[in-house]
């Protein structure tokens, strides 16, 4: 049956088609839809993990135990997740084992734009990178085979575009597969005596994956009519390669990115006047190219910054191509915002107002960095504000006490805060954790979470208790808040910070876009009483703008959240009545 | 067929992801090649947002670039000036002429340019601007914008209404359907 779907749901049906019965993830954007697709078969076993280290240790749990297993993760979930990814590479795997992990290249929604190309090639497993829908399909499928035939677990490396893009696919039957588990401990149990004895057979898996390589059908070669230029490229850089030159040169499209063929690589290059590398990122196929001595070009036409586009390929083909008409005027960006009634807006606010260092995290709540908030001082990774707030706290020798906090969320917390916290109360921190509990994963599109009482598939189940959770590490110190309260937030987050210990603070209210969530009536401005003075314009909220001097209310956006009503003292801006 | 490309844009929370499942769903039942390109996380967050929609017999890149565009249905007066440069000699602008501040303009760093629709008409752009937000008003939503827009972009293929009818009811919930077919046609004959 032809159906027209993104790639990450081509590669979550590839999955099922394939016997896949054990899926563990993290969502990331641009990775998410490929678990939220696979967890609707019945047949799929699907979860969310705390984090991507969890899910991919879950995910080996149950190829050990003869399952076809997955686990999918953004790119910067691989880092977690890098410690079982090097050493299930020595072990193997028992039922197969498939990996994906997507790029996102132009970081449309991350914090850098690393690429995991080079996880393959350092960890030594083999990378599909397919380029649509179709392959998507087609290689989650065929990884599974590889990984069995190979003994190893198998990388699907996706990128925003093929993740993002809906492309059309044929689609298949399952077919159910399931191994027996074997104890097997110099295979699994990788203690030096073992491992040992484990690297060879990695190093000899890869020679054999090479020669696959230099044969798989998804390595292909397209001709071209004119020699004089040759190209290498893969993932969406081969669609781009396409659209600028559809068949004028020979192309050699490569869907395993690693381990890289030799021989067909040599021979395609001979073919050819002047071999060159379209890829996004980093120059990985390029420095291989070099590698095997042959002269190329790559990154010095093709930048590594950023995703490559149809245009910046065909500048460097010489192909001609006429843009159309830019406007004179000026044209003000359009950055991401807070929602109107984020709950987050209160709690920045506050912050701001008292002058307070916010060591910030990974989620919507970033957003508290940007005008006319600017309320967060650093954003590294996941979790890092907990950690990074106990050294800066600890380094400052009580200077900066009473003034610095961290701002994490639930799903955030979850993921990797609470070692963090562990830390402050174990080394005796002075500093205030404030965990922004809006009961859901909100950037990735509303993912549950173990703090929401739901899992994966909209099923009731053990939910964490947050409060106790603190306490029962050691933090004595916990105090919940409304962050639509703004008094009761300036009040508590004054006296915590005043405390001579490590304490939390859980601002509380669920995200304004859940289903759930009732909406207030939006409020209105009195005209009469509005004197203009922009007071409510401090929370940068998109539903207030000044129009002819006065406040005004845009009345399709506004929740009635009432955190601007608090801020204007001159009661302009009103709730409607109760009648 | 030459490839024809249509590019959805606006301000994240609009509804244009369903405006380009509904456009993805009529080519699909036309057994033309489609890509579909959109975008999730953080851009959705009341940022500027864009989908891309191309078909024809072999579609290659998911993305169009500059110069490409046949139609740019604009969900927004702004967004619609933002990508100009997107549009083929010879396309055409669909926009909504709403206007929804940035909040760069909310907190005074910028000003919303004046007289956007004059400006691209100058421009020689070949600009169809409608008041889809007091149709979709009209229809019974202020979220029917998208399926105004929609009904508007419909005039210019050669598709009849009925496969047009059928991709909305299997794009959009039972409770919505009648809402949603009413902002089409008001958008369609405006």
């Amino acid at each position: 049956m032809k159906k027209l779907i993104l790639g990450n749901e081509a590669v979550a049906r590839g999955l099922y088609e394939a016997g896949c019965s054990f899926v563990s993830s993290y969502p990331g954007t641009p990775s998410t839809e490929i678990t939220e697709a696979v967890a609707k078969y019945p047949e799929v076993y699907a979860e969310w993990a705390p984090n991507e280290k969890v899910a991919m240790e879950a995910a080996f749990g149950a190829s050990l135990a003869g399952r076809r297993s997955f686990c999918g993760m953004k790119h910067v979930g691989l880092n977690v997740a890098a410690d079982p990814l090097f050493t299930i590479s020595y072990t193997g795997v028992n039922g197969g084992m498939v990996i994906g992990v997507a790029d996102d290249a132009g970081m449309h929604s991350s914090q850098n734009e690393q690429d995991s190309r080079h996880y393959a090639r350092a960890a030594k497993i083999p990378m599909l990178e397919p380029s649509d829908s179709a392959e998507a399909l087609a290689f989650a499928k065929l990884a599974y085979a590889l990984s069995e035939q190979f003994d190893t677990p198998v990388l699907i490396k996706m990128c925003t575009r093929v993740s993002h893009s809906q492309s059309v696919v044929e689609t298949g039957e399952r077919v159910e597969c399931v191994k027996e588990y074997k104890k097997d401990i110099p295979k699994y149990v990788m203690m030096p005596g073992n491992a040992k004895k484990r690297h060879p057979v990695v190093e000899a898996r890869t020679k054999a994956l090479i020669a696959y390589a230099e044969d798989a059908d998804i390595n292909r070669i397209e001709e071209g009519a004119d020699h004089k230029v040759g190209i290498i490229t893969s993932s969406t850089s081969y669609q781009y390669v396409k659209e600028v030159c559809g068949d004028t040169y020979p192309v050699l499209k490569l869907g395993m990115i690693w381990p890289l063929p030799e021989e067909k690589i040599r021979k395609f290059a001979a073919s050819v006047e002047k071999l060159v590398v379209v890829e996004e990122l980093d120059g990985f196929i390029e420095s291989h190219c070099r590698d095997l001595g042959l002269s190329c070009t790559g990154k010095a036409d093709f930048p590594n910054i950023d995703e490559l586009m149809p245009l910046s390929v065909a500048s460097k083909l010489s192909t001609p191509w006429e843009t159309g008409v830019k406007l004179s005027e000026a044209i003000p960006p359009r950055p991401p915002v807070m929602c109107a009634g984020c709950p987050h807006r209160g709690l920045f606010y506050t912050l701001k107002k008292n002058k307070i260092t916010v060591l910030g995290d990974i989620g919507c709540y970033t957003l508290g960095a940007v005008a006319p908030l600017a309320a967060v001082d650093s954003v590294i990774c996941m979790g890092a504000s907990v950690s990074g707030l106990h050294g800066f706290s600890k380094s400052q020798q009580g200077a900066m006490d009473g003034n610095t906090v961290a701002v994490i969320g639930d799903s955030t917390f979850m993921h990797s805060g609470i070692t963090g916290l562990v830390n402050m109360a174990y080394n005796e921190s002075n500093a205030t954790v404030i965990i922004v509990d809006n009961s859901i994963t909100g950037m990735t599109g509303h993912q549950q979470n173990p703090t929401t009482g739901f899992n994966l598939k909209g099923d009731p189940c053990a939910k964490i208790d947050l409060e106790t959770l603190c306490k029962a590490v050691g933090i004595r110190r916990v105090r919940v808040i409304d962050p639509y309260n703004l008094s009761e937030c300036d009040t508590v987050i004054k006296e915590e910070l005043a405390a001579n210990e490590p304490s939390v603070i859980i601002s509380r209210r669920p995200c304004a876009l859940l289903k759930y969530v009732k909406h207030n009536k939006p409020l209105s401005v009195d005209p009469d009483k509005c004197v203009g003075c922009k007071a409510c314009m401090k929370i940068g909220c998109p539903a207030i703008s000044i129009v002819d001097g006065k406040a005004k209310v845009d009345e399709t956006l506004c929740v009635g959240c009432g955190v601007c009503e608090q801020l204007c003292k001159f009661d302009a801006l009103q709730s409607p009545k109760e009648v | 067929m030459k490839t024809q490309n249509v590019m959805i844009v606006g301000v994240g929370g609009q509804g244009s992801l369903l405006a380009s499942k509904l456009l993805g769903r009529l080519l699909l039942s036309k057994g033309y090649d489609i890509k579909v390109s959109e975008v999730h996380g953080m851009s959705q967050r009341g940022g500027s947002v864009v989908t891309y929609v191309r078909f024809g017999d072999k579609v290659y890149s998911p993305v169009i670039d500059k110069g490409q565009a046949d139609y740019i249905v604009s969900f927004e007066l702004l967004e619609a000036a933002r990508w100009t440069e997107y549009l083929k000699p010879g396309g055409k602008i669909i926009t909504n002429t709403q206007k929804i501040n940035p909040m760069p303009v909310i907190i005074g760093a910028a000003e919303y340019p004046e007289s956007l629709e004059a400006k691209m008409k100058e421009a020689g752009i070949d600009l169809d601007a409608l008041d889809a937000l007091t149709l979709a008003e009209q229809a019974g939503s202020s979220k029917a914008v998208n399926l105004v827009l929609m009904g508007r972009l419909s005039k210019y293929f050669d598709f009849p209404e009925e496969e047009w009818m059928a991709a909305i009811e299997a794009s959009v919930p039972p409770k919505f359907l009648e809402m949603n077919k009413i902002a089409f046609k008001l958008g369609a004959n405006a």
